[in-house]
């Protein structure tokens, strides 16, 4: 069924009763060409992308709780291409056009909104190092725009430009970054991979790889064994646990990353904004809350939960940029496992496993990656070579010294 | 998190700094043939596993000791505290 604002008049004198389920909920069959693990939103849209753009048949996503439940529906909804390093910002300039594109391409209101990104900064050195990132962005064929004071305070009247602690001395402002709304991109690409044939299969977990002489021929799940020509991994904070079932070690430890939405509120807040003294970030959702957040905890953590410390910590944060917002009571806040690689960036590769190919590492910014992760993924998957614009993305990147470290943090998970 | 000092008691975890997995005190022999693909593994590659987890963690805002902290990462429950000289003295390391 294609969604449109007719069909919409259609059912809405029609009693509703025309609407059908947006996917279907099919028994795995007993093998399948490609397997994809993980119905998060990198797996479903690598899926989606995989019937569509490059004509693959005989998909399954195989999800072991329900779609979305994962990091896809935890994050704080944030997009950007707005990185440095030549690894890196091709491919998030890619996924931010494919954004660009999205809703329309595949039938489904993501909320793509593009309000804009606002990146702070308060001292010198921080100016030059975003001047330098701007350009990069340039470039690259992306939007960067230097703001004076002057230009912020006319655009946010309520920021304290002149703070003696932390004054704002202009900001790097990418127009074209802003939100989408999280579950619906799931949804989206759920909806297309299955109109396209995709069998997505929630309530599996995969507990196993079938793999002789060095080729992978399928997959344990709980319900029972999957054959499959080719499987794909794409289960970002769960990684570690199930490459290791293929008797991997990955080059990269899992973190908990808190958010935190307040009441909702009338619009006080246009576009995103983060504070470059401390780590803050924080937009407004359609829905009047402000969706904020700031470091990882810093430990290796499954538990979905983190701690106080960083709780306060982000709300210092917060409260040292917009005073105003500790009159908003705190809603709800939660975690969600990110896969931390090494330098802070991902990986999108085969492994050493013939017919097994892996795809994580994508840190707390993976939500943004989504289409270009999943487009290149599945170029990667149908055709056998890396997308030109993820061709960095490899797993020998840290045995050749070939880091994609944006931060220049080295291998130290917890500090990028 | 309260991490169970052994010198100073429980300590909020807040006061430390974490650095990763314990067997980065099992350096390897930059001598050996295989040195290369040995800092591979040693630098970049890692467990990183769902349940009991032996970890690095310094006083930083304390006495500055490294400990090594044995913690599960799915409940954040911590079962033992070493000093992580002892541990490292334990395996032949720092003569
Ligand atoms: C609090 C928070 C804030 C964030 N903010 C942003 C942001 O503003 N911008 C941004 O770009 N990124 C952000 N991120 C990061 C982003 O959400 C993730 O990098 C991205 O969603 C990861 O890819 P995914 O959607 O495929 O992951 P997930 O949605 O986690 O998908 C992985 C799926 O795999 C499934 N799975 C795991 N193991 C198995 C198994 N054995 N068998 C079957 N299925 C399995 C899981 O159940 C899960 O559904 C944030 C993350 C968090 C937690």
């Amino acid at each position: 069924m294609r969604y449109s604002g007719f069909r919409v008049i259609k059912e809405a004198l029609t009693g509703h009763k025309g609407w059908t389920p947006a996917w279907r909920e099919p028994e795995p069959k007993p093998a399948y060409d490609v397997i994809i693990i993980g119905g998060g939103g990198h797996g479903l849209a690598t899926a989606y992308y995989l019937a569509k753009e490059f004509g693959q048949k005989n998909i399954a996503v195989i999800e072991k709780g329900w779609i979305g439940g994962g990091n896809v529906g935890r994050n704080t909804t944030i997009i950007r291409s707005n990185y440095l390093l030549d690894g890196n910002e091709p491919f998030y300039e890619f996924s931010l056009k494919l954004w660009e594109g999205l809703e329309q391409d595949f039938n489904y209101n993501a909320m793509v909104s593009q309000r804009g990104i606002l990146n702070l900064f308060h001292s010198d050195a921080q100016r030059d190092a975003f001047i330098r990132r701007g350009n990069a962005m340039i470039l690259n064929g992306a939007d960067a725009d230097l703001l004076s004071t002057e230009q912020i305070k006319a655009r946010y009247p309520f920021l304290n430009t002149d703070d003696a602690r932390f004054p704002i001395k202009g900001g790097l402002a990418q127009h074209r970054g802003g939100t989408v709304r999280h579950d619906a991109v799931a949804w989206g690409y759920a909806r297309g991979a299955d109109q396209h044939g995709v069998d997505i299969i929630q309530n599996c977990e995969v507990t196993g790889f079938k793999i002789e002489n060095g080729k992978c021929l399928g997959v344990e799940t709980t319900k029972g064994f999957i054959g499959a020509g080719k499987v794909a991994c794409a289960v970002a904070g769960s990684s570690s646990r199930l490459m290791s079932h293929a008797g991997m070690r990955l080059p990269m430890e899992s973190h908990v990353l808190q958010a935190f939405v307040s009441e909702g509120l009338k619009p006080v807040l246009p576009g995103v904004i983060t504070f470059g003294a401390g780590h803050f970030y924080v937009s407004q959702s359609d829905k009047g809350g402000l969706v904020f957040g700031g470091d990882i905890d810093g430990y290796n953590s499954y538990a979905q939960r983190g701690n106080l410390p960083v709780v306060e910590d982000v709300c210092e944060g917060g409260m040292a940029i917009f005073p105003a917002f500790g009159r908003a009571r705190l809603l709800r806040m939660w975690g969600g496992i990110m896969d931390m690689s090494m330098d802070g960036s991902p990986i999108i590769d085969k492994t050493h496993i013939d017919g097994l190919l892996f795809n994580g590492g994508w840190c707390y910014g993976g939500f943004k990656a989504t289409p270009a992760s999943g487009f290149c993924y599945a170029h990667l998957i149908a055709r056998d070579a890396p997308h030109p614009h993820a061709s960095a993305y490899r797993f020998d990147r840290f045995e050749k010294g070939l880091m994609i470290d944006e931060k220049g943090m080295g291998n130290q998970p917890n500090l990028h | 998190m309260l991490i169970n000092h052994p010198l100073l008691g429980p300590r909020d975890a807040a006061e430390f700094t974490y650095l990763g997995d314990a067997s980065l005190i099992d350096r390897p022999d930059w001598q050996a043939p295989d040195a290369a693909q040995a800092f591979v593994e040693y630098g970049y590659m890692r467990d990183n596993p769902a349940g009991w987890h032996r970890e690095l963690w310094f006083h930083e805002a304390g006495d500055r000791s490294w400990l090594v902290v044995t913690r599960n990462t799915l409940t954040h429950e911590i079962s033992n505290v070493e000093l992580a000289r002892d541990v490292a003295r334990a395996r032949g390391r720092s003569k």
